[in-house]
């Protein structure tokens, strides 16, 4: 061990100084000049002199008829700390849960009636702060938010079309809709 | 399924292949230490670093033994370092949540986990650590755990060149991470940047939502441990739920790069492997034998997940895929991703011993879970930085081996004779790996230290407990996360078992090498088995399979096996 301790350590001192220090630093500086918006966590401003409205990469909760709602969350879109259920396929609670969220959505959307409903909307996601529903689970909700907001189904589920982003490249990933972003585009169609 | 759902699985597969070629061609000149156009380049940037080592540029030339010994100080050195750090982390700089130093169990498991490349988190990183330990500890570790591994592999190759001294350890690591792993790492940082991960210093972010709810947001130095966490086949998450979290991948474009970049030096590593050796095509052999295996996997996976769960569907949920939702099994996964980049990611985060998630693998389907279960148990998929490509190798020996066996003649690999000590370190190196997942999983499957952390009930927690020592053994790193590993049974234990599962087997590798490199070469005669053929690549696979199916078969028969046959037959715990 002791031929080999010096060089160990100095090789230790100096990627330490390279890879721990210089590299994170170097990136910060470059990321803040090229891609200040995103480096700094992709923020919607708010109305001048309030707080930031939210990330439009983080999910909030949203809750009553007037919005749309997210994924089931297992840390209630608390992004101090990220998390998922993380039950297993055979889990009686997994069974139950998705259940009971599928009774709130029928009595909640009578539209719909009884048919089966999105695997998205039932289910809580893998980080908890899933910004995304599928389209599926928007058009769901729209006779719904349409009715509380005295506007026509027409006029939601083109706001709906609108807010949807399509996959990577035409290729990559699902379709979806940013919860955030279509809620604000409803407020701002109403004026508030 | 349609044609987008393969095209989405396939592009990128095609694509690491195409990239991973020349990347290959690069890393044997850097195997091989022949002079290139490259040194012209680097070498500015090389000759103060090393003269700061006290290196001269071609450094001393070691035997594996000295070679080993470099490796094992340096990472020792290393590891106690960011024990200090971590344990020290409340009285350090930047650390905008004021957060206390970590206990000395989960300081010790966190310290070897990313020394060992293993990244297993006994903690969620946006609630334990630092700006400065997520840039300083763990940043820092990943950079050179990755070259250490790969450093690693290098040795071997050049013994198995037949040169007996192997090379520089300090040398090799600072060639790694100036000629590959620092410039990729920032030039993927800058990427991930760009679609969306952030990049500051500054403090957690406030927000109003437009409901009146407010939002903290904790952000950080992100991009640039996500870049070299998938780049150097680490894996462990900037925030708990890792590269399902939005801020660490926030697009399916995101989503394919971090594949690529976990799968890039693996793969490119069996084609530089066919130009030290002076034998492309046994690279290639070695490419279609693992390739196989990987597709094999990914295909399980991909069925099991789109097909879903028959106790969600009876009580009302639909996953069937459409244009309008993915479908599938969605417990545990993000919307963006749906089931072909979750199933990706699934297959090539435990194929190259990464660790790093995009959905929550204990939520995969039971024949789903199972999937990267036993890609670490196999652990020879491509592999992490080299070992992985060295666990294959070793399987080889085997092959070699019983093939001579049944033909009735000495064995050769590589035009040297394969003999008894060999075959004695090949054995020892193949069964550590089952013995430090085995023993462990079924103490903490009796004694009550190891239930008290189970999440779920029945067969699916004994999965759980057998997941987590084959992630800590294979140096992978996912997790079940359900169990609760943040115990001081599971952190030393688990930690042990990285230990045993790194070293032990990195050193038998080498002293196969060594001792294969002090041989004679055998010229090649009309008797010779050729282990560049594609029978001898199906005979590579099936020592594989079989050495795999028999060690751990029972064990899977108890924990995934039976639990999708109870989820089939429509039973819940």
């Amino acid at each position: 061990m002791s031929s080999e301790f010096l060089p160990a350590l100095k090789l230790t001192l100096v990627t330490f100084a390279l890879c721990g220090l210089a590299y994170p630093l170097v990136t910060t500086g470059v990321a803040q000049i090229l891609f200040p918006q995103q480096a700094n966590g992709s923020l919607i401003a708010g109305a001048p002199g309030r707080p930031p409205l939210g990330s439009k990469l983080i999910g909030q909760q949203f809750q009553g008829p007037r919005w749309f709602h997210g994924r089931p969350s297992a840390v209630h879109y608390d992004a101090r700390s990220s998390g998922a259920s993380n039950l297993g396929p055979t889990n009686q609670l997994l069974v139950e849960h998705v259940a009971s969220r599928a009774a709130r959505v029928w009595a909640d959307n009578p539209t719909w009636g009884h048919k089966p409903i999105p695997a998205d909307y039932l289910t809580s996601s893998g980080s908890g702060l899933d910004p995304d529903i599928s389209i599926a689970a928007a058009r769901l909700q729209a006779p719904r938010v349409a009715r509380a907001r005295h506007l026509s189904e027409v006029a939601v589920d083109k706001l709906i079309a609108q807010k949807t982003t399509g996959r990577g490249l035409g290729l990559f990933g699902e379709p979806r809709v940013n919860v955030l972003a279509l809620n604000l585009a409803l407020t701002s169609l109403q004026g508030r | 399924m349609n044609a987008i759902f393969i095209l989405q699985i396939a592009i990128p597969l095609l694509v690491l292949v195409a990239v991973a070629m020349p990347v290959g061609v690069f890393l044997s000149h850097l195997a091989a230490e022949t002079p290139t156009r490259a040194d012209r380049i680097f070498g500015p940037v090389e000759r103060p670093l090393l003269w700061l080592c006290g290196l001269s540029r071609e450094g001393r030339q070691m035997t594996w033994k000295t070679y080993s010994l470099a490796l094992l100080s340096t990472n020792l050195l290393m590891a106690v370092l960011i024990y200090v750090i971590l344990v020290a982390q409340g009285v350090l700089p930047l650390n905008p949540l004021k957060l206390g130093g970590l206990p000395p169990a989960l300081a010790f498991n966190t310290a070897v986990s990313f020394t060992t490349n293993t990244d297993w988190q006994a903690y969620a990183g946006e609630t334990t650590l630092s700006y400065f330990s997520q840039m300083a500890a763990i940043t820092f570790l990943m950079f050179t755990s990755a070259a250490t591994g790969l450093a690693a592999a290098f040795a071997f190759m050049r013994g198995l060149s037949g040169r007996t001294e192997v090379g520089n350890y300090y040398l090799d690591v600072i060639r790694i991470l100036v000629r590959i792993f620092l410039p990729l790492a920032f030039i993927g940082a800058l990427f991930l940047c760009w679609q969306g991960v952030p990049q500051t210093l500054s403090p957690s972010l406030h927000v109003l939502g437009p409901q009146g709810a407010t939002q903290s947001i904790p952000v950080g130095p992100v991009a640039s441990l996500v870049s070299i966490k998938h780049l150097g086949t680490n894996g462990g998450g900037y925030f708990g739920q890792n590269s399902a979290h939005p801020f660490e991948n926030p697009t399916p474009l995101t989503n394919v790069v971090e594949f690529l970049l976990m799968g890039l030096i693996p793969v490119a590593l069996v084609f530089a492997f066919g130009r030290v050796i002076g034998n492309k095509r046994q690279a290639r052999v070695i490419f279609w034998a693992m390739a196989v295996m990987f597709l094999g996997f990914l295909i399980l996976v991909t069925w099991a997940e789109s097909a879903g769960n028959p106790l969600l569907a009876r009580v009302g949920l639909d996953q069937v895929a459409s244009g309008l939702q993915a479908g599938g099994n969605m417990v545990g996964k993000e919307v963006r991703f749906g089931i072909a980049q979750s199933a990706l990611f699934v297959t090539g985060t435990t194929a190259f011993t990464t660790g790093s998630v995009d959905c929550m693998h204990d939520s995969l389907t039971a024949l789903g879970g199972l999937v990267p279960l036993a890609e670490m148990m196999l652990n020879c998929v491509f592999g992490g930085k080299g070992v992985g490509f060295m666990n294959f190798m070793l399987y080889g020996i085997l092959a070699v081996f019983l093939t001579g066996l049944m033909v009735g003649r000495t064995p050769e690999i590589f035009n040297k004779k394969i003999e008894k000590p060999e075959i004695v370190l090949a054995s020892i190196a193949i069964l550590i790996h089952p013995l430090i997942i085995l023993v462990p999983s079924a103490i903490s499957a009796v004694e009550p230290f190891g239930l008290a952390s189970i999440a779920n009930p029945a067969f699916h927690g004994l999965s759980e407990i057998l997941y987590a020592f084959t992630s800590g053994a294979a140096n992978n790193g996912s997790a079940f996360a359900g169990l609760a590993a943040n115990t001081p049974w599971y952190n030393l234990g688990i930690g042990i078992v990285m230990l045993l599962g790194r070293y032990l087997s990195i050193l038998a590798l080498l002293a196969i090498a060594g001792s294969l490199a002090a041989k004679k070469k055998v010229p090649e005669g009309p008797g010779t088995l050729r282990t560049d053929t594609a029978l001898f690549g199906t005979i590579w696979v099936g020592v594989i399979l079989i050495v795999g199916a028999l060690t751990f078969f029972p064990v899977v028969a108890l924990g995934p096996v039976a639990e999708q046959l109870a989820m089939i037959a429509g039973k819940a715990f």
